[in-house]
């Protein structure tokens, strides 16, 4: 079985926001980290491995830094990373974006697609289904369990108040949840290993059936009208109450004072 | 991308998100929203009716905006699956050139959205908060043409770091998931009648249309959160399943119900329906008791519009004092019971 999994670098944006002076978002001070989506895709693919025998290969589209995500996954156990990067295919949106990645999996067999649900840093959900529709195939998106059954998948789909147990014929794509797995570390032996292993980088003229006009800024349909950072309702009073009684008195003095109770 | 004539796409389209025939509150606010972009245009709003056995629900999406319900109605459509419903989305669109689709940001929305918005190479902005029509670019640029009367879709991004207001200029239909909760739903109009059409681009089951095996439900007896005036919200800081009984009495008397940060779900300690924030539920109740939560900037995008915020915690430094109105630094496991045994007093010496 061939397995290929996309991932993302993506800011880390949980607990370390960093600002500059002015109040725009200093990505350069944030730690660039493999996007943890991706990673709970990037694990279930590695136990279908130990529990089928797969080829797990790891593909992202990013700047050329992005192949250090590549090299924390064939750290923790993937056997190949393709870089898909190129000037060209700079400022993509969610539609030239999945275009650009559908092209470069045009290249390469593959039984399995695991991408994660979305990236911390776009939060938008779109670039797996997105792929999955330019190559034809089904999609399942939300896994929360994913298990193989001879040339089938059985996956467990969440949605807000239920889940649906859904089979597909492979060739399909599947968006992987965090809830899915505890991705497990890199291997000290596997960072020795991954240090030296070759990686793959493909750029515009590699990608398979796909139109100059469908890439980067120029190729997406979505454009920024205005950027900012957001402005947030300052904040309230604060106090530190020597005891739990006075803690009561202050709220049920508001709650007062605001005609609440 | 194909070249479209723009001036060929007319109408606000709203898909109307139903389960088990029961239409979702999403469809109502964005028919709510519809119907106030469709007046800025001079055009209809449209509902779209996706399912099978449903037609007798046209008549609520009247009540709540549409002026106009297109059904597909199939045995195929019976429970959501991405490939029928897509096919029946993208060939309503295909056949009647909307100029705007607006989806839900829910769990089906957004794996319906990016499929569509794929097959009919368009573009789709997702999780919007805010859309209005305006110029594109915002401000006249000398030797690009501005083009009026466009969608403009903000959002915010980086987990809610930053917002961008985005526009689709070049392609039709302009479309955007929206988040549950944000949009205001109209006042139903009893009795109001929309035009019913029933559209059925036929269905052909292939290897897209994935089987399913199995449909488990939640067993929840508990109140959707984002219909709760009051929030007694408890993250990790609770420190046990147990002590959530303290924050069940709070709610109790308070009128209201419970909810959880993300930690809480993710430790088991709660079902991921009562969870707030970014991956969870959007709420704006009257109350938001943030009780335990360090206030991740994922936590506070899903509860940063209550009209009141009242955190506990015994960390001075926890980031939710920078959203709470009401800030009090102390061990919540002491200030909750005596909270909500003051609360009663004062509630029985009303009465």
């Amino acid at each position: 079985m061939k397995i290929v999994v996309c991932i993302k670098q993506v800011p880390d944006t949980k607990g370390g926001v960093k600002f500059n002076p002015d109040g725009t978002l200093d990505r350069g001070a944030m730690l660039a980290i493999m996007n943890p989506d991706d990673k709970a895709g990037l694990e279930a693919a590695l136990r279908l491995k130990e529990q089928f025998g797969a080829e797990v290969t790891v593909l992202t589209m990013g700047l050329p830094k992005a192949a250090d995500v590549l090299r924390e996954a064939m750290a923790m156990g993937a056997d190949k990373g393709i870089l898909v990067t190129d000037r060209v295919l700079g400022g993509a949106d969610t539609w030239a974006t999945s275009t650009t990645i559908a092209g470069a999996l045009r290249n390469i067999d593959y039984d399995l697609i695991i991408t994660g649900r979305q990236a911390i840093d776009g939060d938008t959900a779109q670039v797996g289904p997105q792929i999955a529709e330019h190559l034809g195939i089904p999609v399942i998106s939300y896994a929360q369990e994913i298990k193989i059954d001879g040339d089938k998948v059985i996956v467990q789909r969440q949605y807000d108040d239920r889940y649906h147990v859904l089979e597909a014929k492979m060739p399909c794509l599947i968006t992987a949840l965090s809830e899915l797995n505890e991705p497990r570390y890199m291997t000290p032996g596997g960072i020795f290993d991954a240090c030296d292993a070759e990686i793959t980088q493909w750029g515009r003229a590699d990608l398979k059936d796909v139109d100059d006009s469908d890439l980067g800024l120029k190729g997406s349909p979505t454009k920024i009208a205005k950027a900012s950072d957001k402005v947030r309702k300052g904040a309230g009073e604060k106090v530190v109450p020597d005891s739990p009684e006075d803690a009561v008195a202050y709220i049920v003095g508001k709650f007062k004072e605001k005609h609440i109770i | 991308m194909n070249n479209v004539v723009l001036e060929d796409y007319k109408g606000v389209y709203v898909f109307a998100q139903q389960v088990d025939n029961e239409i979702s509150g999403i469809a109502f606010e964005l028919l709510g929203k519809g119907k106030e972009l469709a007046a800025k245009l001079e055009t209809e709003v449209v509902a779209v009716l996706i399912g099978y056995q449903v037609k007798g629900l046209a008549d609520k999406l009247a009540e709540y905006g549409a002026d106009k319900v297109i059904v597909v109605d199939d045995p195929e459509l019976e429970v959501y699956r991405t490939e029928p419903y897509a096919h029946a989305l993208a060939s309503v669109i295909n056949q009647y050139k909307p100029e705007i689709v607006l989806v839900g940001a829910t769990a089906i929305g957004r794996d319906l959205g990016p499929t569509v918005s794929a097959r009919v190479a368009t573009g789709l902005t997702a999780d919007c908060t805010v859309l209005e029509i305006g110029d594109f670019p915002l401000v006249a640029v000398p030797g690009q043409e501005q083009k009026h009367n466009q969608l403009l879709m903000t959002r915010p991004a980086f987990g809610g770091n930053t917002i961008a207001t985005i526009a689709c200029p070049d392609n039709r239909p302009q479309m955007a998931t929206v988040r549950p909760g944000v949009m205001q739903k109209i006042d139903p109009i009893a009795g109001a009648k929309a035009v019913v059409e029933e559209y059925n681009p036929g269905f052909t089951p292939n290897d897209k249309y994935v089987t399913i095996k199995e449909v488990v439900k939640a067993v929840s007896d508990t109140v959707d959160i984002m219909d709760a005036k009051v929030l007694v919200s408890g993250g990790r800081g609770v420190g046990s399943p147990e002590n959530f009984k303290q924050l069940e009495e709070l709610a109790e008397v308070m009128g209201g119900t419970v909810s959880c940060s993300r930690a809480v779900v993710d430790s088991g300690w709660k079902p991921k329906d009562l969870q707030v924030g970014q991956t969870g539920k959007t709420v704006r109740p009257q109350i938001y008791f943030a009780i335990g939560i360090s206030g991740a900037i994922q936590h506070v995008a899903g509860m940063e519009e209550s009209d009141l915020i009242v955190a506990i915690n015994k960390d001075d430094s926890a980031p939710i004092f920078d959203v709470a109105d009401y800030g009090i630094v102390g061990d919540l496991n002491k200030i909750v019971p005596a909270l909500t045994a003051a609360l009663k007093a004062e509630k029985a010496a009303k009465n």
